[in-house]
Formats: C-alpha cells, sequence, structure tokens
C-alpha cells in the first residue's frame, strides 16, 4: 500500500518505523534536516516541503496513494493537508487534531471534509492513564471487546509470592482464570509455555476478564483498588481531558500548576477540580495538599525530565501512592522503563502510533473477519489484536488442539457472542461472531485465518 | 555487518563468474580459470555471508568502507581468471587490468589484446558491465536488506554530488535502474548485430560502451572495424550512456518535461556538440572531407566526455587544440548518475555558477543571491561538498601525478596517464594514448594508477577514509565483543 505521511516528528517517526516495512512510505516534512535523518534510517522516499501544498502532494505522488496521514504540529495543516489529499483522489486520511475548539465539531469534520479518522492525542492519552489509574495494579491496561477482556502489564516486586512459581502450577494453585500471554525478562521478550518460570522483575501481561484480574490480585494479596483521589501537575490540555474523565469517574482531583493564568483557565472550565498555583517539585507544597493521602500522582507537564523527578520524589514521599509520567522523548522512554522507580509511564506519541497502526491494519485487511483492536505491548515487539469472526471458515467448530497454529502465536481469549469470556484451553472451539484475541511477535497478521500454518 | 555485505558481494562476484566460465566452454577453452575462482569466492563470500549479523545498523561511514573495501576485494579474486588462464600471468597486471574493468576505466597493460582467450577477454569486458551500474546496487536490486539503511550504500557507490531514490523502496529503485541499463545494452547489441558484427563483438563492445568503460576485441579498439554504422551507434550509445539515468526513469513515467527542462542535460549535450564543430574544424585538413572529420571528431568527443575511452583514430597526431579540448574534456565527464566518470558536468554548472555569483557580490556586496540548479536552489552543504570534491580531487591529482614521475617518461604521459585514470577514460596521450598502453609502467606504478581509478570512480571520499584510523579502530573494537 502506499502511504504519505505528513510531518516527520516524533508521531511521524514512529509511524514510519512501523509503517515501511510492508508499505511504500513517503514523508513529506518542511524541515531538510529531519526529512534527511528519516531517510537515512527508513527505506521510504522523503520530500522537503509544505505538506498541505498540491504541488508538493504532487511531487510526493499523493495522487497514487491511497492513505495520508497528517501529523504535523499544526491542526489547520494537518486538515488541509487531508482536504487536498482527499482532492487528489486519497481513499483514506488521517488528521492529527488537538485543539479542543475543532474537537467539538468533530463528527462534522469527518463527514463534511471527508476525513477518515481524526486522532487527538492529548485526549487518548488521558484516556490511558484514567485505564490505569482505575486499576493501579497495572503498569499499562488494555481492553479488547468492548471492555470486556481487559490486558494487564504488571511487574513482579522483588518479594513477589509468584516468583519461582512455574506458569502450570500457578494456574492450577489460582482458581482464577488467567492467562499469562507475554513476559519481558531483561529486554527479550517471551511468550511463554507452561513450564516458564517467572522471577521477579519480570514484566507479566495477563489477560482475563477485569473481574477475574481483580480477584488474581487479591488472592496475591496486593490488589489496590481503584484510585478515589488524585493528584495532577501540569495544567495542559491532557490534564483538562484527564481530570475531566476522572471527575465523571467520581473521583477527586487536584491540580497543581506554576503559571497563575494557565490556573484560573483550568479552573473555570474545571469547576470541580481544585486548582493550585505552586511548584509540583516543591515537596512543602505536596505535603501540605497531603501527598501522603492521596491514591495518584500524575507529573504531566510540558518537560520530560520535570516529571520523570516529580515522579520519582513523589515515590517516595508517598509509597502507596500510584505515580504515573508522561515522557515523550523515547530515549528517556527506554531508561525509566528499565529502572522500575516510576509505576507507569504514557507517551503521547506512542498512543497516537498505536492508534493510527491499528486504523491501517484494518485497512490492509480482506474481507473475512476484521482487527477490531490493536494494541502494541512489551516495547512494541508483541502484537495484541482482536478479530472479529465475521464469515463461516473451515476453522470455525474445530477443537483448538486440532487447529495447528503457526509457533510464537497464543490465543489470549475468546469472547463468545452472549458475553461469556473464555481463556481457551485444547478444547475449546471457535465460533462464527466471536471475538478472539491472539497475542504475537508476527506483526503481519491481516485475519484471523493466518494464525494457521 | 560490514563483513556480510562484503560476503553477499563475493558470492555474487561468484555468480557473475559464470558467464564467462560458459564463454570460454562454448568457445573450447578450458573451464579451469575460472573455476578455481568461483570456488574461492564461493568458500569465502560463504564464510563471511552466511549469517545475517544482529544488529543490521549501517551508518554513513560503514557504507563508504563497505563500498572501497567491496571493490577491493572483487578487484583481488577478479585478476584470478587472468593468471590462471595465462593470459596474464603477472599478477599485479592482472590486478591492474581487473581494476580497470571493474571502474569502468578501460586503460590497459597489454600490448596484443587479439591474442587473449575468448572466455578471458568476456570477463574482461564483463567486468566494466558490472562496474558500470555498480556492485552494490546490483546487489540490492537481488538481496534486498529492506531496513531502509542502504541510502548510505548508495549515496557511496552512485557517483554525483547529490544521489536520490527513484521510488519508496530503494531494492525498486536499484531494480529499475538495472532494468533500463540491462534493456539498453540489449537494443545496443542488436542494433550492432544488424550492423554485420559478430554476436561476440557485439556483446564485448556494448558492455563496454554500456559501462563507459572502453575495453574491446581488437588491438585497433572500435577503429578496427572501420565502419560509419558501427562509428554512429556506438557512439550515440556512448552519449546516452552518459547521461544521468533518472532521466530515463522519468521518460518511462511521461514526465516528459523534467527531461526537457535538465539543465545538466542541456549543458552536456551543449558541451558536446561544441566541442565536436571545435575539434572537426580542427582537424579537417587531416581528412579527404568535413564529414569525415565530423565522424571521427564525434566519436572521439563522445568517447572522452562519457570517459570510455574507445578510439576510432590516433588523437594522438592530431593538432594540439584539438588534444587540449580532448583533455579538458577529459575532466568533465559525463552526468552524474550516469556510468561516466570525471567530475561529472553536475558539479561543474554548480561550479561555474557559484563562481559566477560569488564574483558578482564583489561588485554588490550586500546583494542577496540564491544559485539555482535544476530549477530548485541549491543548499550550502551541497556547494560546500562540490568545493571540497574539486579541492580533494585536486590534491589527489597532483600526488599521483607527482609520485607517477618517479617513473621518469615524458611530462604529458605522466599527467595524462594519471588524468585517465583518475576521470576512468582508458587512454591519455603520449605513451598510454588511443594506439599506446599502460605496459611500460613498473609494478608499483600500476599499483599507484590501480588506486587512482578505484579513486576516480568511487568519487574518492570512500578510498581516502579507508586511510583514517578511527574507521579500523571501530571494527576492532565490535569484533572484540562478538561479532558484526
Amino acid at each position: 500500500m502506499r502511504i504519505i505521511i505528513v510531518g516527520a516528528g516524533k508521531v511521524g517517526l514512529a509511524l514510519t518505523q512501523h509503517l515501511s516495512g510492508e508499505n511504500q512510505v513517503t514523508v513529506i516534512d518542511q524541515n531538510p534536516q529531519l526529512i534527511d535523518n528519516i531517510i537515512n534510517i527508513h527505506d521510504v522516499m522523503g520530500v522537503c516541503g509544505n505538506g498541505a501544498s498540491y504541488e508538493v502532494q504532487k511531487e510526493a505522488e499523493a495522487d497514487k496513494a491511497e492513505l495520508l496521514i497528517a501529523t504535523t504540529s499544526s491542526d489547520e495543516t494537518n486538515i488541509v493537508a487531508c482536504l487536498v489529499a482527499k482532492k487528489l483522489g486519497v481513499q483514506h486520511t488521517i488528521a492529527r487534531i488537538r485543539n479542543p475548539e475543532y474537537e467539538k465539531q468533530l463528527r462534522f469534520m469527518r463527514e463534511e471534509l471527508g476525513l477518515s479518522m481524526s486522532i487527538n492525542p492529548e485526549k487518548a492519552t488521558a484516556r490511558e492513564i484514567a485505564r490505569v489509574l482505575r486499576f493501579p495494579n497495572a503498569m499499562k491496561l488494555e481492553s479488547f471487546s468492548k471492555g470486556r477482556l481487559e490486558l494487564v502489564e504488571y511487574r513482579l516486586p522483588e518479594k513477589s509470592a509468584l516468583h519461582g512459581m512455574q506458569l502450570a502450577d500457578l494456574y492450577r494453585n489460582i482458581r482464577v482464570r488467567v492467562l499469562i500471554c507475554a513476559v519481558a525478562r531483561k529486554g527479550e521478550t517471551i511468550i511463554p509455555s507452561g513450564d516458564f518460570v517467572l522471577q521477579a522483575g519480570d514484566k507479566i501481561y495477563l489477560t482475563s476478564s477485569p473481574a477475574q484480574l481483580e480477584q488474581f490480585f487479591r488472592h496475591l494479596g496486593v490488589f489496590r483498588g481503584r484510585a478515589s483521589s488524585v493528584m495532577i501537575v501540569g495544567a495542559s490540555k491532557m490534564c483538562y481531558y484527564l481530570a475531566q474523565e476522572l471527575l465523571e469517574m467520581g473521583m477527586s482531583v487536584k491540580i497543581i500548576d506554576r503559571d497563575e493564568q494557565r490556573c484560573i483557565r483550568m479552573g473555570e472550565q474545571l469547576p470541580r477540580a481544585l486548582v493550585i498555583v505552586g511548584d509540583g517539585t516543591d515537596s512543602e507544597l505536596l505535603h501540605e495538599e497531603g501527598i501522603g493521602q492521596t491514591d495518584a500522582f500524575v507529573a504531566l507537564t510540558g518537560m520530560d525530565e520535570a516529571n520523570i523527578l516529580m515522579a520519582m520524589s513523589a515515590s517516595r514521599l508517598a509509597g502507596d501512592c500510584k505515580v504515573v509520567a508522561k515522557i515523550n522523548r523515547r530515549s528517556l522512554l527506554e531508561l525509566v522503563a528499565a529502572e522500575s522507580m516510576i509505576d507507569s509511564v504514557v507517551s503521547a506519541g506512542s498512543v497516537t502510533a498505536e492508534l493510527i497502526l491499528q486504523y491501517v491494519r484494518a485497512m490492509q485487511n480482506a474481507t473475512g473477519s476484521q482487527i477490531k483492536t490493536l494494541h502494541r505491548i512489551v516495547d512494541e515487539t508483541v502484537e495484541a489484536l482482536e478479530f472479529g469472526v465475521t464469515t463461516p471458515a473451515p476453522y470455525i467448530g474445530v477443537p483448538l488442539k486440532d487447529l495447528k497454529l503457526k509457533s510464537g502465536i497464543l490465543l489470549a481469549g475468546i469472547v463468545r457472542q452472549n458475553g461469556q469470556i473464555i481463556i481457551p484451553s485444547g478444547d475449546d472451539v471457535l465460533n462464527l461472531h466471536d471475538d478472539v484475541i491472539v497475542v504475537t511477535k508476527d506483526t503481519s497478521l491481516r485475519d484471523i485465518g493466518d494464525i494457521l500454518q | 555487518m560490514i563483513a556480510y555485505i562484503i560476503g553477499r558481494i563475493l558470492l555474487t562476484e561468484a555468480a557473475l563468474l559464470v558467464l564467462p566460465l560458459l564463454v570460454a566452454l562454448l568457445y573450447g577453452e578450458s573451464p579451469v580459470p575460472f573455476l578455481v575462482p568461483i570456488l574461492l569466492l564461493a568458500l569465502c563470500g560463504g564464510a563471511m555471508g552466511r549469517k545475517r549479523p544482529k544488529s543490521t545498523a549501517l551508518y554513513a561511514r560503514d557504507g563508504l568502507a563497505v563500498v572501497a573495501l567491496a571493490w577491493i576485494c572483487m578487484s583481488l579474486f577478479g585478476a584470478l581468471p587472468f593468471v590462471l588462464s595465462g593470459d596474464i600471468p603477472n599478477y599485479v597486471d592482472a590486478f591492474f587490468e581487473t581494476v580497470s574493468g571493474f571502474t569502468t576505466t578501460g586503460s590497459s597493460i597489454l600490448t596484443e589484446i587479439e591474442p587473449l582467450s575468448r572466455g578471458g577477454l568476456f570477463w574482461r569486458s564483463f567486468t566494466h558491465w558490472v562496474g558500470g551500474m555498480g556492485v552494490l546496487v546490483f546487489v540490492m536490486a537481488i538481496l534486498p536488506m529492506n531496513d531502509g539503511h542502504g541510502m548510505h550504500l548508495m549515496r557511496a557507490e552512485v557517483p554525483g554530488p547529490t544521489v536520490g531514490k527513484l521510488v519508496s523502496r530503494m531494492s525498486d529503485t536499484a531494480k529499475i535502474l538495472y532494468g533500463i541499463y540491462l534493456a539498453m545494452t540489449v537494443v545496443e547489441i542488436v542494433l550492432l548485430l544488424a550492423g554485420g558484427m559478430p554476436l561476440y563483438d557485439a556483446a564485448i563492445h556494448a558492455f563496454g560502451t554500456a559501462g563507459t568503460g572502453g575495453f574491446s576485441c581488437r588491438n585497433l579498439s572500435v577503429g578496427a572495424y572501420d565502419s560509419v554504422y558501427f562509428d554512429v551507434v556506438i557512439g550515440v550509445f556512448m552519449l546516452l550512456f552518459g547521461v544521468n539515468f533518472n532521466l530515463y526513469y522519468f521518460l518511462l513515467i511521461r514526465r516528459f518535461r523534467d527531461v526537457l527542462h535538465s539543465e545538466e542535460l542541456r549543458t552536456y549535450l551543449l558541451i558536446v556538440a561544441a566541442s565536436v564543430l571545435a575539434i572537426a574544424v580542427n582537424i579537417s585538413h587531416l581528412y579527404q572531407s568535413f564529414a569525415a572529420s565530423l565522424r571521427y571528431a564525434f566519436f572521439q568527443v563522445s568517447s572522452i566526455i562519457t570517459t570510455t575511452g574507445y578510439a576510432t583514430a590516433d588523437f594522438n597526431a592530431w593538432p594540439a587544440f584539438s588534444k587540449a579540448i580532448l583533455v579538458i574534456l577529459m575532466f568533465v565527464g559525463a552526468c552524474a548518475g550516469s556510468t561516466g566518470g570525471g567530475m561529472k558536468v553536475a558539479r561543474i554548472v554548480i561550479l561555474a555558477k557559484t563562481s559566477v555569483c560569488d564574483m558578482r557580490k564583489m561588485l554588490h556586496p550586500n546583494a542577496v543571491a540564491t544559485v539555482r540548479f535544476e530549477g530548485k536552489p541549491i543548499g550550502e552543504k551541497n556547494i560546500r561538498s562540490v568545493h571540497l570534491f574539486l579541492t580533494v580531487y585536486l590534491i589527489v591529482f597532483t600526488l599521483s601525478c607527482l609520485l607517477l614521475s618517479l617513473e621518469e617518461m615524458d611530462l604529458v604521459t605522466t599527467f595524462t596517464a594519471v588524468a585517465a585514470c583518475m576521470n576512468n577514460i582508458g587512454p591519455g596521450l603520449e605513451v598510454v594514448g588511443p594506439m599506446g598502453n599502460f605496459a611500460a609502467f613498473s609494478p608499483w606504478a600500476k599499483v599507484l594508477l590501480s588506486f587512482d581509478m578505484l579513486v576516480g570512480r568511487l568519487e574518492i571520499f570512500p578510498m581516502l577514509l579507508l586511510f583514517a584510523p578511527s574507521i579500523w579502530k571501530r571494527k576492532l573494537t565490535v569484533k572484540r565483543s562478538g561479532g558484526f
């Protein structure tokens, strides 16, 4: 498929990395340095120019492309680029739109202007943080099948009860149906079988229904209920979306920011939140505002370094607190993920890229089944895909143990049409209208049939 | 990673040697001179290229190092058939001839070409064809390394001030380039056959034209046939192979306006036209008719500017003015992105324009002027790299002349020998003129000239950077930690 990416920034780069393997990609950006960097590292064509301009898009052969993704830092440029592309005949266009004012007219945008999809990175990331706060045990939480099945990332602490336990024993001892579908240990990714032995420090990925997952953590004695009070530092757009969602969930929200004007504006937009002018790195202020009794602390300022430091100091000041930090730069992200001082780390770039990749994969699909959800876990090396079984096929009704699956693929869950959740064993079968969740290192799956040899 | 790529290239060379092997068998000659190198290459290439390294990162300096090392290794192995068959028993001579083949220079140490074995002569000319478009480009077309770092390799091997892709995927770009290259070669062979040239000769000369190399199977080069038809066909095709291949791609996708407006193409054709006229007039007293002098002027100009090196006349006997024009054309060279050598018309145009622009600024110190090339403004970075190229080129050229003068030949020979090798032309003047050869040089001089040939074909920097200690230091530390 021919894809044009407008904007070679963080999101553009992440998309290029994942799309250039199987597609023909052209990247447009106004900065020649960025274009040079990208064509040196990835097998793509680079065009230097204004992506919203007709001339430049023609030079990039947009008229022959099937998809254009606009991820520049300007919403207006993104929208115009998509419009021009639409006129040139590009079937699918995706635009990144951040401004909450455009947010409200989104449906108009999509229908009248022909946008296939719009992405609001701040909102999407805020939603991800809210999910984690709902279930604080998790470092990261993804949901499938409209929330009926969830995938949780959990790091085994030093003195974990699971240390040294074999997976087969685990399933026998704990009367809860969960599946550990992937493990990250010291930079290596493993899709485990029954004889795999867990160690402290492992990052495990569990799938099950939300209720069963809660049971699992209760059984381990480490269950943390959903946060009821949250402290957010950094009154940004992301903070606005997050606070809105948390307030709707009934949590109490405290927002701290250094800039008085921003605080006043935030206070006007969110009357139910408590907004405080102050420096989030000041431990005195944090104590005064009761960090010790807060369930969750979220660092959302514009500076990655400040977020990391604030998160680490909050971890120290309040042992039980769930700490989340926003980090944009990939290199810092990897560094922090290796350490375990911060519970959860989010990146707007990753979230955006993932949403777009989900759309692209679904696009590339033949009819038969569709990719409903796509999440990338374990530092983007493993994919967790949700397929809907929509048409009859030879693999329906056959017990799983009789189906020859490709190696490195694990069926993490089946959600029946009636909502019943099954953690699959060899005797289970796939039925029509099921949602099937597959975990794999192979990034070329398009159709549920691809899991078979 | 470097060892891996070189291993693959050696394997490719082994595969390419099969063709001359078949030719040798066809003419009833012994296949041994080819079998032995094939086996050696397969062994070495297989050992180095067997396991794909975990880190496939290839940075700019790796690209340069790989290209330089690959070409040297290819030449070292490629010389073996000549030695083993007895065609060129001295290894240094054989190495010179092989380097001359791959770099599409066309300088020869042979005093007599025709007595060589058919297989040997075929391999000699086939090296032109492979080296013309480039061996790394060939490898990228058939063995895709689709993780994107191929840009560094392409930049190091394809000549010109800036190198770009035709389409998104590097492997597709390489395939398109080779497709056009192959098609044009075949068309030329067909046209030569139509004129009555035997198939073997047609193939040899088509290879020499396509790679703008200049090896022939006749002692008197193309002049041996004394045919106006062959002169015209080969002359025109030499010019065609000296054009930027991107323009041919544009013709294929019907972007005619880009081709017509190509500044480099127009300059190139203008220089050719002007030189042909000037020389034709200058030599008109040597030939019966003006048409004849046009014919010889056209062929020689076409041959020299594209740095091919075929000859239909002993231009060493021409008047000084014509010889001077030819020497200047040696340095100008063909278009960027073609198989020709020399400094490239694109660089000449950029140098001329920036010089005029800067001189104008002396009259109007506060004026702001941007230099445009091919319709777009040239960035500072590009201008500086062109100036760098010219400077380093002159330094290497001067040092080579100085060292070569120790051979105690006359200055014209020394100067044009270095010029012929660095610009990948083939014949120079005096002792190394079109009817002469390089046999009179001592072995170390041949090695020096081989180095110059590689410097010219790879556009200097890959070869020079082999002398930079930091390249080797990094390679050694990587080796210690367990492999490329």
